[in-house]
């Protein structure tokens, strides 16, 4: 019976609103405006959080990366044909390794700027030689066949391991293993494949937007064959650069003493360079300032949507005490046949929280659709947590119950026999 | 007299407007008998009105004793007033106040749902009333679908839906033209004959001769009283 009657009292709140059916609907479309940009603006909150954590993450939070950058161009002198030299340099791979406490290991690289061909097929890919530790350090997984060994690098073999990408174009009807390759001008053994970094989320198709893809073969053998010299043809001129390393992998024994090695690189480098010519990019902090950047957003997001909420509670409000008003007499005979304060209370709350939780529902159809929307023309990633429309879908119910509160409360004590006579 | 389903003793009822005191009561002692049917006269601003509120309980009185089927009423709360009323008040009003939401059938049955503890049956009953007063063919209309002496009718089933001690009529034919009050008061002999206490306030003297009992009142006091016109008749 209990549950009879509140069923009977949401029915009749409903067939209440529907005398008014524009002004209900109007009333509406404040909540639901207010509960879709909580949705939707969590959602891309949280979709740009995920992926520059993940992006983050990628590099690892227990690295710390050093590289090259080229210094700013007029500190050198305009010629056609020069000779730049700048960056990381063995003797900083071999101080960080000897003489900065809490390293596990250090990975150096060299990005080659070199054409990969197999016959027709040619690539221009990041040509990166590494040390055999590269592999264990990054994560990235093999496909097929072996990674370069300690035994490459000794004897700097012609051995090269092709990255998904590369191996898919240069080779896209056969297994690469045990081919050869072209690099530059000299020919490499193809010893194995890597899968693709995972991108989660991420279509396939779009896979190969940001990385022209990668070809590995070891330091040793890569300065053996291309030694220090970087030549790129530029507009109308070819500008050689001498560059030692390109990256340093620095990774880190235990998470905690993350910045303090990177504190030791830095003095390090200050030290021995008198340019600017590197950076350091620590994850673990880049994780921390995103975290910080989120909250900051959250909080901005969350105030905007918190007003366009409040602004849909004070619509409701003002439609219930107006609604209130004008059913001052159907108060009156309710009250003059038994209606005790409290059921005149209910129902009018009932139907507030009928408006609320109506515009709440479809708020958060509208806020799920918006993020989709967003992700799929703006090329942005969004996440819908489930918690998302949980909290909205509280919110509603709640602002219904305290925008309805005091229209209620005024209807529930106005005087029977004044009520009656109302017009 | 038998025992009396409504006792008033001394009651005021005084209208405050800033610093004028309208008393629309003055120490007004009287009391209706179970199973009579009064009706309630007399010029307009009289305070047949606002002694019919006291009655209904919709209105208390500024002092004064008031007791409803041998239950004193003026130290009750709004809560246990109104549930008073939903159990043991009738009311029809001149102008039907149905609530223009509800159909036939749930209009009749609004007091059942203020109950603190309704009976089971109320759909029933009410399906019972409807029929009664004529209107077993249109239990899912809206009120404005009907006519006025359908309206009136519907109230008079609401008015019975709780089986009330007391049934309260303010001009109940006041809206209606003469045939279709006559329809109207025709059903009042009805509950009359059936034994029910019924108190109609008019001020048309044929609807008054209807009654078995008149009481007049002048300026908040009793002017007159006629007992047993019919019994007599
Ligand atoms: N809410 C109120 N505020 C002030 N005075 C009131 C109020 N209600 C009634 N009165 C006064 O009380 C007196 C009695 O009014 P009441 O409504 O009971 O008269 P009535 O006999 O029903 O008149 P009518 O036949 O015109 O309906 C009148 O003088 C009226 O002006
Ligand atoms: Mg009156």
């Amino acid at each position: 019976m209990n549950e009879g009657i509140f069923v009977r009292t949401v029915r009749l709140g409903i067939r209440s609103l529907l005398l008014h059916k524009l002004r209900s609907a109007l009333t509406t479309l404040g909540v639901l405006f207010g509960v879709s940009s909580v949705v939707a603006m969590l959602a891309i909150g949280e979709g740009a959080s995920a992926e520059a954590q993940e992006q983050i993450r990628r590099l690892g939070s227990q690295n710390v990366i050093l590289r090259s950058v080229k210094p700013p161009e007029d500190a050198v002198s305009n010629q056609d044909t020069r000779v730049i030299s700048y960056g990381l340099t063995r003797d900083d791979l071999r101080r960080v390794r000897e003489s900065v406490p809490g390293v596990r290991r250090v990975v150096p690289l060299r990005e080659l700027p070199e054409e990969v061909r197999n016959g027709d097929r040619a690539v221009r890919p990041r040509v990166l030689a590494t040390t055999p530790d590269y592999l264990d350090s990054t994560g990235r997984v093999m496909d097929e066949g072996r990674w370069i060994s300690e035994v490459d690098e000794q004897r700097t073999t012609n051995v090269c391991v092709l990255g998904y990408e590369v191996a898919r174009r240069l080779f896209p009807f056969s297994s690469p293993l045990g081919e050869r390759v072209k690099i530059g001008a000299d020919y490499f053994n193809v010893v194995g494949t890597l899968l693709p970094r995972v991108r989660l989320g991420d279509d396939p198709a779009d896979a190969g937007v940001d990385s022209t893809g990668e070809v590995f073969i070891s330091l040793t053998t890569g300065q053996k064959w291309f030694g220090e010299m970087l030549v790129k043809q530029r507009a109308g001129s070819r500008e050689m650069e001498e560059v030692q390393l390109h990256e340093m992998i620095v990774e880190v024994e235990r998470d905690v003493d993350v910045p303090f090695v990177a504190a030791a690189c830095r003095t390090m480098l200050a030290r021995e360079h008198d340019e600017l010519d590197y950076e350091v990019v620590v994850p673990l902090e880049l994780l921390m300032r995103a975290e910080e950047t989120k909250r900051i957003f959250n909080i901005v997001l969350g105030s905007i949507a918190g007003i366009s909420l409040l602004v849909g509670g004070i619509g409701i409000m003002n439609v219930m005490l107006a609604t209130v008003t004008e059913r001052t007499r159907e108060i009156g005979i309710r009250r003059a046949l038994g209606a005790k304060r409290r059921h005149i209370v209910i129902q009018f709350l009932v139907e507030c929280v009928v408006l609320s939780v109506g515009g709440g529902l479809l708020g958060i159809a509208l806020g799920i659709a918006i993020p989709l929307g967003v992700e799929r023309w703006a090329d942005m990633r969004t996440v819908v947590t489930p918690e998302a429309p949980l909290l909205a879908f509280a919110i509603s119910a709640g602002i219904g119950v305290i925008f309805g509160l005091y229209p209620a409360w005024r209807a529930a004590h106005m005087d029977p026999v004044e009520a009656l006579r109302h017009e | 007299m038998s025992r009396p389903v409504a006792q008033l003793q001394d009651i005021r009822r005084v209208y405050r407007m800033g610093s004028n005191e309208v008393v629309a009561l003055d120490d007004f002692s009287f009391s209706f008998g179970r199973g009579e049917y009064w009706a309630i006269m007399g010029s307009s601003g009289s305070g047949k009105s606002t002694l019919l509120n006291i009655l209904g309980c919709i209105d208390r009185a500024t002092s004064g004793s008031y007791k409803v089927d041998g239950e004193e009423t003026s130290e009750l709360d709004d809560d246990d007033l109104s549930e008073l009323r939903s159990r043991r008040i009738g009311f029809i009003f001149q102008s039907y106040n149905l609530i223009q939401q509800l159909n036939v059938l749930e209009n009749i049955q609004v007091p059942l749902f203020y109950q603190d503890d309704p009976p089971p049956d109320g759909h029933e009953r009410a399906l019972a009333l409807a029929e009664r007063v004529g209107l077993g063919g249109r239990l899912d209309h809206r009120p404005r679908e009907l006519s006025g002496g359908q309206q009136q009718r519907v109230a008079i089933a609401r008015a019975l839906i709780n089986d009330p001690a007391l049934i309260l009529a303010d001009e109940a034919t006041g809206n209606l033209d003469s045939k279709t009050a006559e329809e109207i008061l025709a059903l009042f002999d009805e509950l009359h004959g059936e034994g029910k206490s019924i108190l109609l306030v008019t001020h048309e003297p044929d609807v008054g001769e209807r009654a078995e009992n008149v009481l007049r009142l002048r300026d908040g006091r009793i002017d007159s009283v006629d007992e047993g016109q019919r019994a007599g008749a």
